[in-house]
């Protein structure tokens, strides 16, 4: 009996039950979100504009703190192990020059491994990895707000790789590419081993890269399953604004 | 509405008298009361007590809770340190010396002190209470129909249009600094305070170059629609009767209370 929850809590990579949340202006946006993922799955997360798709990733490592319960990794979110928490969940914003804050990429990569307190071997070890990882090897000492959109999605997601987390939240990594950059970063994320959950508009996408789909309306998961069956389901994804080509 | 934007924003709706009078009215008011008060001698306390009563009135009469009007007026403090070299630099009977420095605190100093302290504290009160019940946009309006030069309430107009954008901005760069702020089981973490303080510096600058920039895209898109150096608007509301009358009253005991306190 044991041994089954212990399994159980290794192999449940997000568990949230029940979740709501509010904004200080009232809107609510998360009304009753429960959702778990498994550890290695890709998800997408798929919905129209303000569904709650970007609040509920910024649940997942406590940047926002809605009613209900979250587990990552096995472990339930509160304010005591929140830090911790977040070397675990790679969080990266759909607005690269929200998430990139330092002046060279090289200073971006390596802010989380020197919070972490890890040596300097090991900071620049970690950097160079992440960046090789996202194919931006030499743009270290680059300021970050002159490169393309392109370049800077991939710097985002070597900020969090870098940290070595378990799981990769990723809201809208697709939006503004131009086409050749969306088939690079798609198979960036190919390659990358992390559990994910993705937020995209990008319907053609998502039959490559996640074979579970989880659709959001305001506020609400209204399906989840395979990525086949949800994509074949055109009247579901007309109701909840979405275009399959 | 974000955090930021709640903390900048200092209008409190509300339908009291004082929310619907004039905003140029009140602009003129609030303007007239800071300079007689800055005007009435050194430790006139009755003509302070005259000077507060009308500005007591019409906080109550504006619905405002007292307590937020109180700790909005802490703007006021910084006053203090600044006018505490008075108590020991000017000359007057002495009133106790202070041990380490053998510096000599004067009556005179005290009294200028405290009139400073006084003084400082009913203006901020005063315009916070302009604030408080004059949306921005008013206020901005306020300024332009009494003749400000346009140059500077353009350059208000902007300051009050993108601090809330920049607000927002700086928000979501502590955001994504705080995400990547993650702990160890095992070691200590934080990095050290110099090389977090660095971390801040560098946010401040990268986001003074993003409002620069911004800048340089906003007037663009301006020029794109015409502007040639002239912010032009719509013609003002009337003026009417009542508030006039009410405001002439205000102003006259104003005078009535500056002329009683000089002679």
């Amino acid at each position: 009996m044991r041994a089954t929850k212990v399994r159980t809590a290794v192999d449940t990579a997000i568990r949230i039950a029940n979740l709501r949340f509010a904004y200080p202006d009232g809107v609510q946006a998360l009304r009753g979100v429960d959702l778990t993922i498994a550890a290695g799955e890709k998800v997408a997360l798929v919905g129209p504009n303000g569904a709650g798709k970007t609040t509920l990733l910024l649940h997942l490592n406590g940047t926002l703190r809605g009613k209900g319960d979250i587990r990552i990794m096995g472990h339930l979110l509160n304010g005591g192990n929140m830090k911790r928490v977040r070397s675990q969940v790679g969080l990266v914003f759909e607005n690269p020059d929200d998430q990139l804050f330092s002046p060279t990429v090289f200073d971006d990569v390596a802010f989380g491994p020197l919070y972490m307190g890890l040596s300097r071997e090991e900071v620049l070890k970690r950097a160079r990895l992440a960046l090789e990882e996202v194919g931006m090897t030499g743009l270290d000492e680059r300021l970050p707000h002159h490169l393309s959109l392109g370049q800077k999605k991939r710097i985002a997601i070597a900020t969090v790789l870098s940290m070595s987390p378990t799981i990769l939240a990723l809201d809208e990594p697709f939006s503004s590419l131009d086409p050749s950059a969306r088939r690079e970063l798609m198979n960036l994320l190919q390659t990358l081993p992390q559990t994910m959950i993705v937020s995209t508009h990008h319907i053609p996408l998502i039959r490559h890269l996640f074979p579970r789909t989880v659709v959001m309306d305001d506020g609400c998961i209204v399906a989840d399953g395979d990525t086949e069956a949800i994509l074949a389901d055109t009247a579901l994804l007309e109701t909840h604004g979405l275009e399959v080509s | 509405m974000s955090i930021g934007a709640r903390l900048i924003e200092r209008y409190e709706a509300g339908s009291s008298v004082v929310h619907s009078t004039d905003g140029r009215l009140k602009l003129l008011l609030t303007v007239a009361y800071v300079f007689t008060v800055t005007l009435t001698p050194v430790g006139h306390w009755i003509a302070f007590g005259l000077l507060a009563a009308p500005l007591a009135v019409a906080v109550a009469a504006s619905r405002l809770p007292v307590l937020l009007i109180l700790r909005r007026s802490a703007l006021a403090l910084p006053f203090i340190v600044v006018a505490v070299p008075l108590l020991f630099t000017k000359e007057g009977d002495a009133l106790f010396t202070l041990p380490p420095f053998g510096w000599t605190a004067s009556e005179e100093g005290l009294l200028a002190v405290l009139t400073i302290l006084t003084k400082s504290w009913l203006s901020v009160v005063a315009v916070i209470l302009l604030t408080a019940t004059t949306p921005a946009v008013e206020l901005l309006r306020a300024m332009r129909a009494l003749a400000v030069p346009r140059i500077l309430v353009a350059t208000v107009s902007f300051m009050y249009r993108y601090l809330f954008v920049i607000a927002e901005e700086a928000q979501r760069l502590l955001r994504a600094r705080d995400c990547r702020s993650a702990e160890l089981e095992d070691r200590k973490c934080g990095g050290g305070v110099r090389w977090r303080a660095g971390i801040l510096g560098h946010m401040v600058g990268s986001l003074f170059v993003r409002s620069y920039e911004r800048g340089e895209r906003v007037y663009a898109a301006m020029q794109a629609r015409g502007y040639d150096g002239e912010v032009r608007f719509l013609e003002d509301r009337p003026w009417r009767l009542a508030g006039i009358v009410v405001a002439i009253a205000l102003a006259l005991y104003l005078v009535g209370v500056e002329i009683y306190a000089r002679y």
